[in-house]
């Protein structure tokens, strides 16, 4: 499969302290790769780099390159970057206006006036994210309202409403309980038919459940990254085998 | 098994500390009750809708009312903008966090000076420049009020989460966007706290007042009442007292700014109320 995003290199420091060493990554399109490692071992920063979230914290130097698509992601507009390359966070995290007005946000950011275009879009991507018929009913009522499943399914359409080529997701289930955990990977599971999504989790399970690629990080460094089901069967590094086979982290 | 003494101790210290609130609840209901009582008679509508005449002997404080409604008017619409933008600034813009905590501290400073200071200084830098008038009174009151607006929507501002922030971001959002559609709906609590103790505070000032928005009793249009010198309430309840020795209009004012200053006191307490169930 064609690599979608290609980092070379990758150094990243937070003032003086270094959170990532030297990554080189290859991530393939319309599939899910899965960053997985203990606590503090880059995997976050890594996701965070890949939209340039990293952007909001001062003291943030980055060496290397990340190419989206072939172009350099450090050298193009930021905010164009961010609508190919969505973002879902741990915490659900809608905004505190109306269900329809969260997912029409980002395609009202990027200019799209019309309400016809805008009920189509809030309407297609509440229903790509299974959660059309929950709220159907009350679109206009507030998205706080919702359970947490509920929640971060709609902060899923939300990124989806502007189109992204890449969805990139951290822990995007460590705050919901099992059953809404199981709608967030089947979700998952169907997105990538379309979308190239970028997980970050602490449950191995999930990785080997729902993704296609798997990459082990620690310490900053990428220590091993292959088919999830090489990684979880016959790990090539030893690091790897004790963290999957659950030795430590 | 406590011994005598020690009751008897546990019981004294027990009966002042009632007695200490017991006064300080009675000094309360006897000012508010002796100035509600000796003032209210003294409110009419002919009071509260004419001009004084001196051809009629007669004492009436449109006038002053208008003068009050002016000068809050005129603050609040220059100190709103440049409060609000202030802490905006000081929060989502600002890099240099020892700088943003100097200007932090010197705003709570300046909200402790003595009012009567920022008369003085108004009265150089605004009256004497453009006479004694209203305009000058309200902007020594901008001056004033500006710490108040700008910590109020500031510590409002640091309330709104993060993640809302991130979430925009992450949605290819700019800077701006981000504040206008996600920030500032968060903080309109906070502005609107600010709105009304400040609203509190030029209602109940008179020290910078009376040097610098002088003391006339004439009914104005709001574009001729801010250029030409007036009273507002409490300056004019300072004139009938102490230079008249009118104190039955002395004391109808101030049951009059008595009764706005609760009404103020418990709309900001509802506010709050009101936003902090919101949030939950």
């Amino acid at each position: 499969m064609k690599p979608i995003i290609t980092a070379k290199d990758l150094c990243l420091w937070y003032g003086q302290s270094q959170a990532l060493k030297n990554i080189d990554i290859d991530i393939p399109e319309c599939s899910i790769t899965a960053l997985i490692g203990p606590s503090g071992c880059g995997k976050s920063t890594f996701l965070k780099t890949l939209n340039r979230m990293n952007d909001l914290i001062p003291g943030v130097k980055i060496t290397g390159t990340v190419k989206y698509n072939g172009t350099d992601i450090f050298a193009q507009d930021v905010n164009l970057l961010r609508k190919e390359v969505g973002m879902v966070f741990q915490k659900p995290n809608p905004f505190p206006m109306s269900i329809y007005d969260n997912v029409a946000y980002g395609p009202r950011t990027h200019g799209i006036r019309s309400k016809a275009r805008l009920d189509e879009i809030v309407e297609q991507s509440l229903k790509d994210t299974a959660i059309w018929d929950e709220v159907k009913d009350r679109l206009k009522k507030n998205a706080l309202g919702l359970s947490g499943g509920q929640q971060q399914r709609l902060c899923i359409a939300r990124a989806l409403a502007v189109q992204p080529q890449v969805l990139l997701m951290d822990e995007p289930t460590s705050a919901l309980d099992p059953i809404s955990t199981l709608k967030i990977e089947e979700l998952a599971s169907k997105l990538k038919e379309k979308y190239t999504i970028v997980i970050v989790t602490h449950n191995m399970q999930q990785a080997l459940r729902i993704s296609d690629r798997t990459a082990f990080f620690l310490l900053g460094e990428l220590v091993e990254y292959g088919d999830t089901d090489q990684i979880f069967s016959n790990p090539a590094d030893q690091r790897t085998n004790d963290y999957v086979t659950g030795r430590f982290g | 098994m406590i011994s005598n003494r020690r009751k008897l101790f546990l019981w004294t210290v027990r009966g002042l500390m009632s007695l200490a609130t017991s006064l300080t609840g009675l000094l309360t209901l006897f000012l508010v009750g002796y100035v509600l009582i000796r003032g209210i008679p003294n409110v009419s509508w002919e009071l509260l809708s004419t001009s004084p005449s001196y051809l009629s002997d007669r004492i009436g404080i449109l006038p002053d009312i208008l003068n009050t409604i002016y000068i809050i008017i005129a603050t609040l619409v220059i100190v709103l903008p440049l409060g609000v933008g202030a802490a905006v600034y000081l929060t989502e813009y600002a890099s240099n966090k020892r700088i943003v905590g100097i200007i932090e501290y010197a705003a709570e400073a300046l909200s402790g000076i003595p009012s009567i200071i920022y008369g003085l200084v108004g009265m150089l830098i605004f009256s004497n420049n453009m006479g004694t008038c209203l305009m000058a009174g309200a902007l020594t009151l901008v001056i004033m009020n500006l710490p108040v607006i700008m910590r109020n929507t500031q510590e409002s501002l640091k309330t709104v989460p993060q993640a809302y922030r991130e979430g925009a971001f992450g949605l290819g959002a700019g800077k701006w966007r981000v504040i206008r559609t996600v920030v500032l709906p968060g903080c309109v609590d906070g502005v609107v706290t600010g709105c009304i103790l400040s609203v509190g505070r030029i209602l109940g000032e008179s020290a910078a007042l009376l040097f610098t928005a002088g003391f006339a009793h004439v009914a104005n249009g709001f574009i001729e009442g801010l250029s030409s010198a007036g009273a507002t309430l409490t300056v004019a309840l300072y004139v009938y007292a102490k230079e008249q020795g009118e104190f039955e209009v002395a004391f109808a004012i101030a049951a009059i700014l008595m009764i706005l200053s609760l009404l103020i006191n418990l709309s900001a307490t509802m506010v709050t109320k009101k936003f902090q169930r919101r949030n939950q």
